[in-house]
C-alpha cells in the first residue's frame, strides 16, 4: 500500500529548514567560495584560486596584522582559559555546598553581567579604569597600592590583558552556571560515602567531583573557545576598529570587520574578508574537532 | 542531615559567605556605581562619585539630554522590534522543526539534524560577507527584515537542539490517544504537544532573546540607517559623539542596561532553573 505522501513533515520543516538554510548554512559555505575569488576595480568576480590565501599568508602588509590578531586572539583565549574557568569552578564549588543558605541569590546576581551587552559593559569599565575619573586609582590607593595603577587600557602593553580581564568578568556566569549544574548532579550517595570514609571536603572534591564534571569542564572550553575567536564587539566599543594602541588590542574580529570594510586609506574587499572568515572558521572548526577527538573521546562518561 | 553546624562547620560557612559575598560585590558594583552616578551633577560625579544622590547632587539633567538630543526611544522600539519578532518565530518554527524531528522517521532524518546541529558550533558571523551581499541583493539593506530573517536564523539551531530533547519526553500513549479521535498531526501538535511543552519553550526563550538584544555586529553591517539602528548601536555612537559629557553618557548606559535588569527582575528564576537543569549533558 502506497503511504500518503507526508505533507504534515513538510509543513513542520520547510519554515525552520528554509530561514536556516538561506540566512546561515548557506551565507557560511558562500563565504568560504568567495574567498577564492577576487573582484577587479570595475566590479567584476573572478576566480583567484589560493591567491587570496597566498596574499594574507605571504605578504608582509597582510600577514603582519593577521598574525598579529591571530596571536592576540590566543592570549584573549588563554586568559578566559586560565582566570575565567577556575574562578567559575570555584564558585560552582562553593554554591554547591550543601546546607548554604542564600545559593539562589548569590547565583542570581553573579550571572547578571553575562546577560547585559558587551559594548555596555565596555564602555562602563572604561569610565571606572579612566584616570579622569579616578575611581580605580583612589579604590587602590585606599588599599595602599596607589603607584600601581596606570591606564591600563591606554598602554600597549596592558590594554589586552586589560580587556580580557574585563570579558572574563562579564562571562564568569557562564562557566559557573554549567559546573554548578554538573555538580548538582553528582548523588548524594556518592559524597556519603566518602565522607563516612573519611575523606576531607578538599580531597572530596579533587578525587570526586572534579574528575566527575570533568565533561562539562571540556563543554566549557570549547564553548570559551569559540565565543572568543568569534567576539568584536568589547574592543570595538572600547577601542574602535582600529583596536588601538597601535593594534595591540586587534583580535580576529575586528581584524575581519577592517578587511572587509576597509578603514583609513586601504579600501575594504568582500573577497578579502571572505578569506579572513575563512580561516577564522578553520581555527574554530579545528577547535572543534579537537574537542571531540581528543577530549570527549578519552573522558570516561560516568553513567550518574 | 542535621540542620545545626558543628563550631568548625560554622566557622567555615562564614569564610563561604565572606568569599561569595566579596564575587557578588565585584559582579554589581560596576553597575550599581553607573546607576548612581547618573543621577547625579558633574561635581558631585567627579568629587564623590561613591555616595547616593542627595537633594544637593540629584539631578535629571544626564536623562533630559539624551531623550532630546538623540533618538533612543526609536532605538528602543527598534531594537524591540528586531528582538521580539525573531523571538517568536525562532520558538514557533524551532518547536514545529524539533516536533517533526523528534516524531516522524524519514530517511535523511539524521542528516538533517546534523546539518541543523553545525549552526549551534559554527557562529553565524563568520557568513557576514555572504549575507550582506543577500542583503543587498533582496534590497533589504538598512531594514528591520533583514535582521530578523538573520536572528531567527540565527536562533533556530539551538532552539530546536533543545525543544527536541523536550518534545521527545511527551508520553506515547498521549499522542496514540489523540490520533484515535482522529485528530489530524497539525492539530496534534499545535492544540497537545505546544501547550505540554510551554516550560521548555519559556527557558529557550530567554537563552534566544538575550543575544539577538546585546547584538552590535549585524545591526552595524545590515543595517546602521537612523531609521533602523537598534539600542546598542545607538548608545555607542552617542557616546562616541558626547564622550566629554559625563552626565549623558552615564544617563545612555543606565538607559541601555534598565531592561535587561526589568526583566532579569521578573525572569532569572526561570531563566537559572534552564540552565542548570536542560542544555546541560
Amino acid at each position: 500500500m502506497q503511504r500518503a505522501f507526508p505533507w504534515h513533515l513538510i509543513f513542520f520543516l520547510a519554515p525552520a529548514v528554509i530561514i536556516y538554510t538561506a540566512f546561515s548554512a548557506y551565507p557560511l559555505l558562500d563565504t568560504l567560495r568567495l574567498s577564492f575569488f577576487t573582484d577587479s576595480e570595475t566590479g567584476e568576480r573572478s576566480f583567484a584560486g589560493l591567491a587570496n590565501f597566498v596574499t594574507l599568508l605571504g605578504d608582509s602588509v597582510w600577514s603582519e596584522p593577521f598574525w598579529n590578531a591571530m596571536w592576540n586572539n590566543t592570549q584573549f583565549f588563554l586568559i578566559h582559559l586560565l582566570v575565567q574557568n577556575p574562578i567559575g569552578l570555584g564558585l560552582a564549588a562553593l554554591l554547591s555546598l550543601k546546607g548554604l543558605r542564600g545559593a539562589r541569590t548569590y547565583r542570581t546576581l553573579i550571572f547578571l553581567p553575562t546577560l547585559l551587552s558587551v559594548v555596555i559593559i565596555g564602555f562602563i569599565w572604561q569610565l571606572i579604569l579612566s584616570p579622569l575619573w579616578g575611581v580605580s586609582e583612589n579604590f587602590l590607593y585606599a588599599l595602599g597600592l596607589g603607584e600601581y595603577f596606570d591606564a591600563w587600557l591606554g598602554r600597549e602593553s596592558s590594554a589586552l590583558i586589560t580587556l580580557s580581564l574585563i570579558s572574563v568578568w562579564q562571562f564568569i556566569g557562564i562557566p559557573m552556571m554549567l559546573i554548578y549544574a554538573s555538580l548538582l548532579s553528582i548523588p548524594d550517595e556518592l559524597l556519603e560515602a566518602a565522607k563516612v570514609d573519611g575523606a576531607s571536603p578538599f580531597r572530596i572534591f579533587w578525587r570526586i567531583k572534579v574528575p566527575l564534571i570533568l565533561p562539562t569542564l571540556g563543554l566549557v572550553t570549547i564553548l570559551t573557545f569559540v565565543g572568543n575567536f568569534n567576539t568584536f564587539e568589547l574592543v570595538y566599543a572600547v577601542k574602535g576598529a582600529l583596536a588601538g594602541p597601535d593594534f595591540s588590542t586587534d583580535i580576529m574580529g575586528t581584524f575581519f570587520y577592517r578587511t572587509f570594510f576597509g578603514y583609513q586609506s586601504q579600501l575594504g574587499s568582500a573577497t578579502m574578508g571572505a578569506t579572513v572568515a575563512t580561516l577564522m572558521f578553520l581555527v574554530i572548526l579545528l577547535g572543534v574537532m579537537a574537542y571531540f577527538y581528543f577530549i570527549q573521546r578519552r573522558l570516561t562518561r560516568y553513567q550518574l | 542531615m542535621t540542620t545545626s553546624y558543628r563550631y568548625p562547620d560554622k566557622a567555615r560557612m562564614g569564610l563561604v559567605h565572606l568569599a561569595l559575598l566579596g564575587y557578588t560585590l565585584i559582579a554589581l558594583f560596576p553597575i550599581v556605581l553607573v546607576i548612581i552616578n547618573s543621577f547625579k551633577s558633574r561635581a558631585a560625579i567627579f568629587n564623590d562619585p561613591l555616595s547616593l544622590p542627595d537633594t544637593d547632587s540629584f539631578t535629571l539633567i544626564g536623562y533630559t539630554k539624551v531623550l532630546q538630543e538623540s533618538d533612543i526611544l526609536l532605538y528602543f522600539g527598534n531594537s524591540l522590534l528586531v528582538t521580539v519578532i525573531p523571538l517568536f518565530l525562532v520558538l514557533l518554527f524551532g518547536a514545529m522543526a524539533a516536533w517533526a524531528l523528534s516524531e516522524y522517521r524519514f530517511r535523511g532524518s539524521r542528516l538533517l539534524v546534523l546539518f541543523l546541529a553545525m549552526g549551534i558550533m559554527v557562529p553565524i558571523r563568520l557568513g557576514t560577507v555572504s549575507i550582506l551581499e543577500t542583503m543587498v541583493g533582496l534590497n533589504l539593506v538598512n531594514t528591520h527584515m533583514a535582521l530578523i530573517l538573520v536572528y531567527t536564523a540565527m536562533g533556530l539551531p539551538l532552539a530546536i537542539f533543545i525543544l527536541t530533547e523536550f518534545i521527545g519526553q511527551v508520553p506515547n500513549e498521549l499522542k496514540e490517544a489523540a490520533r484515535c479521535d482522529g485528530i489530524s498531526e497539525i492539530r496534534l501538535f499545535f492544540q497537545i504537544i505546544l501547550p505540554l511543552v510551554r516550560p521548555a519553550v519559556a527557558t529557550v526563550a530567554v537563552f534566544t532573546m538575550v543575544p539577538m538584544w546585546n547584538d552590535l555586529w549585524f545591526p552595524l553591517i545590515l543595517a546602521p540607517g537612523d531609521a533602523t539602528k537598534t539600542i546598542q548601536l545607538g548608545v555607542q555612537q552617542f557616546i562616541g559623539q558626547y564622550a566629554t559629557d559625563w552626565n549623558s553618557v552615564l544617563a545612555a548606559l543606565s538607559l541601555a542596561v534598565l531592561p535587561i535588569l526589568v526583566l532579569y527582575v521578573f525572569f532569572s528564576q526561570q531563566l537559572i532553573s534552564g540552565l542548570t537543569s536542560g542544555a546541560v549533558k
